[in-house]
């Protein structure tokens, strides 16, 4: 069946504001199936209202509508647009509800728009879990017994029949929200009330736990004709019990033989066949019993695309939304070539030579009081994924990319010691299970003690226990005397130089010296979807420790630019808008363009994005590598937020250029002391601050300053450990927590200006000339993290006067740190004085969402002017200025029930959406300033 | 040490010995004890492009014949180690057993990208004290795998009956090197199976009057396999049902006088896109072989249509006869390893077995 021409214009639903369960990963879906869709010639419109998205751009899709995700918004494109047909698998269940909603009213018979790319009657099925549960005994495929209740008095007979452990699901959620397992006969009634609440419908599932069983995802696609491919197979490192958002994953299966894989994988086609008629992605999960039966029940559905399909994607180099969406159209999977070999067949099924390993990444430490248990409702806000030529090699590189502090997996004077702590924690699995685990083995807890605990599969720990075992082996020599092949090994397994240098008591760098004297380096491998056994010309690698590198670098002159890593509160999608639109640009100015990260929800790691892709830690090792084997003109770390400026300081003591703002100067704005007195230089106003290692200092100075401080550690992002404190004792206390999480960490204490205005300003400068893009006030008073206050663009009660002085601030600012690029600098005003609290001279938070909002490409034209083409006056600015644009922030509470809602200088919310309002008189703004008040804490 | 030069040095996971073969590399990334077992894979050096060999180790119920086929095996991680709790032993003790030799711990990626570009060739493996010249002489001395008859070596010597004696189907089959999932398929369907040498006389079989033929997979070039031929042209005559696999339905076709050649570097693994183009759907598909019919010998024989296409590179992979109940696949419906997409096929055969029943019954009514 070819192509239906009949669709000319294709409207697609974005996945709106992240929240924790729907994240980046479907910007790149979305914007995945934009493009693809553009290649056929059809007519995109797109509406989400996530500004901070790569599908709401211009270089996206034809017709961008940044509006709320109702009916009225769809109804509003619908009468701008001829649209011929609707494409929601895209945006995740936000999209998926989006478009039931719109059918049920008949929108889109109105306005004669078919749906592609999913069969409401599929989600009908695959959403209430009766209807599922009823189909899948048709077609004989085995569950765990359940019942569903819709009332509490049903509840509470299934749970009496079944018996405990129990896992309550509510019909249409989202990322297991209000889901839990339930243990204990007291939690029983508590977690039942809150399933039915949480369900639209008020119907949950209760169906009999399968605790311990193995877990497993496959990742399907299939076409009109009824073609079915499994583009990937993912095992669970947790077994079940903890939600697949949550867990340790790895591809390919690990632990299952070609028996019980084909079993699995006949279901999964039986069940797609079996639900609905629809051409597209859709995501199956199976658990097996861990006994010698190997029985499998399935789990669930989704009949589109999903978290695991952005991670099967980038796992396997197939790119599953790109192809779903052109099976949405009408094609078969074998009239689609596969994109990566160029010259064989889509349909087919991946073949790896490697492993990968996504571990997930948590933010318990934003969400005080939280549970950190690990359950059925996701609680991680972003992940990373580590390729590796073996699972230890990936695990330890995934261990590497979380942004954790750690520098893998053990090895790094940062071992849990405690026995009893980390027992209770192979029970209770939590962020850090992983960590304890090594922990466990070597303390010398038998393997049966860890297996018991934990129930993780025995090959798997047995892999853990093995690295455990080579640090011991290698503890037993030293730098001097450590045999080569052992070394080899160590690098093989993936252990980081520092995790070395630290078994070895030595420096990295002799690590490093050694192993490139012993000539053990780094190689680069492709990932190609085929094992090797098509030539391909994917630009995606990853490093390992082998024979032959595949990584060819070409005559042209290149620039790295550094990724932001895994998505956590304060640092989320909005770099990585920017360190695509930074890839863009530096191809634009004829570079090649080469992106290192590691995060596979994101479109900085699809591999169409840059000329080349290492999909690779963002952390030194991994770094400077590349960037040898590269030797490009030069780094960009200003838009990889805090994770890749970071780096800075090591580039610079390497040697290697960094692109736009120096070194020095990021380290000046970032250094309170140097960065004060600069300001009293530039006789710019500040609130009173002091620099302190102590507790004692730090009362000491509040004397001088006055209550109420604000007091955080510095060189953090996102406002973390940030708090404001009113006596000395609350003084003390929190200074001693922050030096506890983080020893050696100077603490600032700042004079907090209590009922000040916020305002913040983002500018590009090439060290001569500064241009304001945008000017923001805050809604709520000072005291509530930037990030999470609603923000208006322009300031909608400043004073001309003051406008002014923040301009002509940030304009002196922004030439005293010589920044070239992008600064961000945040003020307070009170009594018409306006203070300076810091400036951030890289890509901000805010800078995406003044692109969209005035319309103007900013950070492609901040990376021209990093990158020495442009100068700030070569480029001829026309922002779209049309009454306000409102960024309103979007929190995951819902996921965290015992955490009390409040906010305070610590960020919190895990996306943003945007809302344009013509005048002040919005009833939108209107509730927003009337709240202002409603939720600050201290 | 491949037949074109390159040395590579890895980790012995074995005892101490010699093999030499043609090395050819398997892209699946389950069944590794399914592949090890599989006669196809006769004399041959298989390369695993999955990176962990032997994390489930070897469970009995999956070999697919008594005893190890290949001649050697080189991975990247070779795991000891196993957690499966069906009854099963570990690879090592397996291949320790088996008197196989395994090498670990090579640049598998480097090794498959290479043969991808010269194409199959012979190899050498060892854990012995061997200097490269020694190592040369054996390769020199090897012989190349275009125009090797293998599937003697591996056919069973005697013909033995499976299944229900009483039984209203009656299938012949002529083992060239059968898997032991091909065999129970057959049986599932409720067959009286009779498995005949691979130089089975034509008197022979029909004298055990099979309802139908099925040609079995094997190793080897098909072209020396010309009595074989001859005798399954000999049956397709008589108009009885015959359903050929992999090299079954290489020697079907040259049974035919079509032709088969040596292909570049063949197809190996359980991902391989197959067209039906008779009804227009693919299946995914386990793959095994070396040689194939060429498509202009197909295309040119009126009697014969091409039902299957490869869809990565056209070849092959389906044909019928479009006057006999008759048709082989190139690749393997019967998976173990790989998917279940194509056992339909089975199906198929047992359809035509009772159709030519039936109308073999007609006819005598008629006469």
């Amino acid at each position: 069946m070819p192509k239906d021409n009949s669709i000319k214009s294709v409207l697609i639903i974005g996945s709106g504001p992240i929240i924790i369960g729907q994240a980046a990963e479907f910007d790149y879906s979305g914007s995945q199936a934009a493009r693809s869709l553009k290649e056929e010639g059809i007519e995109v419109s797109l509406i989400n209202s996530n500004p901070a998205t790569i599908m709401t751009d211009k270089v996206t899709a034809d017709h961008i509508y940044l509006l709320p995700l109702e009916p009225a918004s769809i109804i509003q494109i619908l009468q701008e647009q001829k649209i011929d047909a609707v494409l929601p698998s895209m945006g995740g269940q936000t999209a998926l509800n989006l478009a039931i909603q719109c059918e049920e009213q008949g929108i889109w018979e109105e306005y004669g728009v078919r749906m592609i790319g999913v069969d409401t009657k599929a989600i009908a099925i695959t959403e209430d879990r009766e209807l599922f549960r009823q189909k899948m005994e048709e077609i004989g495929v085995p569950m765990a017994p359940a019942r569903t209740a819709t009332s509490f008095l049903a509840g509470t007979e299934i749970a009496q029949e079944l018996g405990l452990p129990l896992v309550i699901r509510p019909s249409f959620t989202l990322g297991g929200t209000g889901g839990s397992v339930i243990y204990k006969q007291e939690d029983f009634e508590h977690a039942l009330q809150r399933g039915l609440e949480a369900s639209p419908i008020h119907e949950v599932m209760i169906d009999k736990a399968v605790i311990g069983w193995k877990e497993y995802e496959l990742e399907l696609l299939r076409d009109h004709n009824d073609n079915v491919v499994i583009i990937c197979s993912i095992e669970n490192f947790d077994p079940m019990g903890i939600h697949t958002g949550d867990s340790i994953t790895v591809a390919p299966a690990m632990t299952l033989s070609d028996t019980t894989f084909q079993k699995m994988r006949d279901m999964a086609i039986r069940m797609i066949r079996s639900i609905g008629n629809f051409a597209g992605g859709c995501n199956v999960q199976f658990s097996v019993s861990n006994d010698e039966k190997e029985d499998i029940i399935a789990i669930e559905i989704n009949p589109r695309v999903s978290r695991s399909s952005a991670l099967a994607s980038k796992a396997t180099g197939y790119p599953i939304a790109k192809i779903a969406s052109k099976l949405a159209i009408g094609y078969t999977l074998d009239e689609l070539t596969n994109p990566v070999t160029g010259n064989t067949s889509a349909m087919f099924e991946p073949s790896l030579d490697y492993v990968i390993v996504k571990i997930p990444r948590w933010n318990f430490d934003k969400f005080k009081g939280a549970h950190k248990r690990l359950g059925f409702q996701m609680k991680s806000v972003g992940e990373v994924m580590a390729i590796g030529r073996s699972f230890q090699e990936a695990l330890q590189k995934a261990c590497q990319s979380l942004e954790i502090g750690r520098n893998g997996l053990g090895a790094d004077g940062r071992e849990q010691q405690d026995q009893n702590v980390i027992l209770e924690s192979l029970k209770n699995p939590s962020w850090d299970r992983v960590f304890h685990i090594y922990d466990a083995f070597k303390l010398g807890m038998s393997f049966n003690t860890i297996h018991k605990a934990t129930l993780i599969d025995p090959w798997f720990l047995r892999q853990i226990q093995d690295l455990v075992t080579l640090e011991s082996e290698i503890a037993q020599y030293t730098l001097e005397t450590i045999p080569r092949d052992l070394l080899v090994d160590a690098k093989r397994k993936g252990y980081a130089d520092r995790q070395l240098a630290h078994i070895l008591q030595c420096l990295e760098s002799e690590v490093y010296n050694k192993r490139i004297a012993l000539d053990i380096r780094r190689v680069f491998k492709q990932v190609d979807t085929c094992a090797a056994e098509f030539e391909a010309q994917t630009p995606y690698y990853y490093s390992t420790f082998d024979d032959e590198n595949e990584s060819v670098v070409s005559e042209k002159e290149k620039v790295i630019i550094l990724g932001s890593g895994p998505n956590r509160i304060g640092q989320g999608i909005e770099f990585d808008y920017s360190c695509v639109h930074g890839v863009l640009a530096a191809k634009e100015c004829g570079y090649e363009a080469i992106m290192i990260n590691c995060n596979p929800e994101t479109v900085s790691t699809d591999f169409t994005t840059a000329d080349k892709l290492y999909f690779e830690p963002v952390f030194w090792e991994h770094i400077y590598d590349i960037i040898l084997h590269e030797n490009p003109v030069g780094v960009i770390v200003q838009l990889g937020g805090q994770t890749a400026l970071k780096l800075a300081e090591k580039l610079d003591k390497y040697g290697i250029r960094i692109l736009g703002t120096s070194y020095e100067a990021l380290d000046l704005a970032e250094d309170r002391g140097r960065f004060s007195k600069l300001l009293s230089e530039l006789e710019i106003p500040y609130p009173k601050f002091s620099s302190v290692s102590t507790a004692e200092k730090a009362v000491e100075m509040s004397k001088e300053l006055g209550f109420p401080l604000l007091v955080r550690p510095s060189y953090v992002l996102g406002g973390q450990s940030m708090k404001i404190v009113i006596n000395e004792e609350e003084l003390e206390n929190h200074v001693l927590n922050i030096l506890h999480q983080m020893p050696n960490n100077k603490i600032l204490i700042d004079h907090f200006l209590s009922g000040a205005i916020e305002a913040e300003s983002d500018a590009i400068c090439d060290g001569e000339d500064v241009y304001i893009i945008g000017i923001m006030e805050h809604i709520e008073p000072a005291g509530i993290h930037s990030g999470d206050s609603n923000a208006v663009l322009p300031p909608f009660n400043l004073g001309d006067l003051i406008i002014t002085q923040i301009e002509e601030i940030t304009k002196k600012v922004a030439l005293a740190l010589n920044t070239v690029g992008l600064i961000n600098i945040q003020f307070a005003i009170k009594n018409d004085v306006v203070y300076v609290i810091e400036a951030n001279p890289r890509a901000s938070r805010t800078v995406p969402f003044i692109a969209k909002a005035y319309q103007e490409p900013y950070v492609n034209y901040a990376t021209k002017v990093m990158l020495g083409h442009k100068k700030v006056k070569d480029f001829d600015f026309n922002p779209v200025r049309n009454g306000y644009a409102i960024k309103e922030p979007v929190f995951s509470f819902n996921k965290f029930p015992e955490v009390s809602k409040e906010l305070g200088p610590e960020m919190k919310s895990t996306g943003e959406a945007i809302h344009f309002i013509k005048n002040l008189k919005d009833p939108y703004f209107h509730k927003v300033y009337s709240e202002r008040n409603l939720y600050l804490s201290r | 040490m491949l037949e074109d030069g390159p040395v590579f040095y890895g980790k012995s996971e074995g005892a101490a010995m010699t093999r030499v073969g043609e090395i050819c590399f398997n892209t699946g990334m389950t069944g590794y004890q399914e592949v090890f077992t599989d006669p196809s894979y006769y004399q041959q050096i298989v390369v695993a492009t999955n990176t962990h060999i032997g994390n489930y180790g070897i469970s009995k119920d999956e070999s697919q014949s008594g005893s190890v086929k290949i001649a050697g095996f080189i991975c990247k991680n070779f795991n000891e180690i196993h957690s499966r709790e069906r009854e099963s032993e570990s690879l090592k003790t397996y291949f320790d057993r088996e008197g196989i030799l395994a090498v670990s711990g090579i640049d598998t990626r480097k090794l498959v990208r290479h043969i991808r570009e010269q194409g199959a060739m012979n190899a050498v493996i060892t854990s012995e004290d061997k200097t490269l010249e020694e190592l040369q002489a054996i390769l020199k001395a090897a012989p190349a795998m275009k125009g090797m008859e293998l599937a003697s070596k591996v056919s069973t010597r005697e013909m033995y009956e499976l299944g229900d004696k009483n039984s209203e189907v009656r299938v012949a089959v002529l083992d060239l090197g059968v898997k032991k999932s091909i065999l129970n398929h057959l049986l599932n369907k409720g067959a009286l199976v009779g498995v005949f040498p691979h130089d089975t006389s034509l008197e022979k079989i029909t004298e055990w009057k099979p309802d139908g033929l099925l040609v079995s997979n094997g190793p080897g070039d098909p072209e020396p396999l010309v009595e074989q031929a001859e005798m399954i042209k000999a049956v397709i005559d008589q108009n009885v049902p015959a359903f050929g696999i992999c090299l079954g339905h290489q020697v079907i076709s040259l049974s035919q006088g079509l032709e088969t050649f040596k292909m570049f570097n063949g197809h190996r693994g359980i991902n391989h896109p197959v067209k039906n183009l008779i009804t227009g759907k693919c299946e995914v598909t386990s793959q095994n072989h070396g040689f194939a019919v060429t498509k202009e010998s197909a295309e040119r024989n009126k009697e014969v249509e091409v039902t299957h296409v490869h869809l990565n590179d056209n070849t092959v992979a389906g044909i019928r006869l479009k006057n006999k109940p008759v048709f082989s696949v190139q690749y393997h419906p019967e998976a173990s390893p790989g998917p279940n997409d194509s056992v339909y096929l089975f199906e198929q055969f047992f359809d035509l077995i009772s159709k030519s029943k039936e109308q073999a019954a007609a006819t005598e009514k008629g006469e």
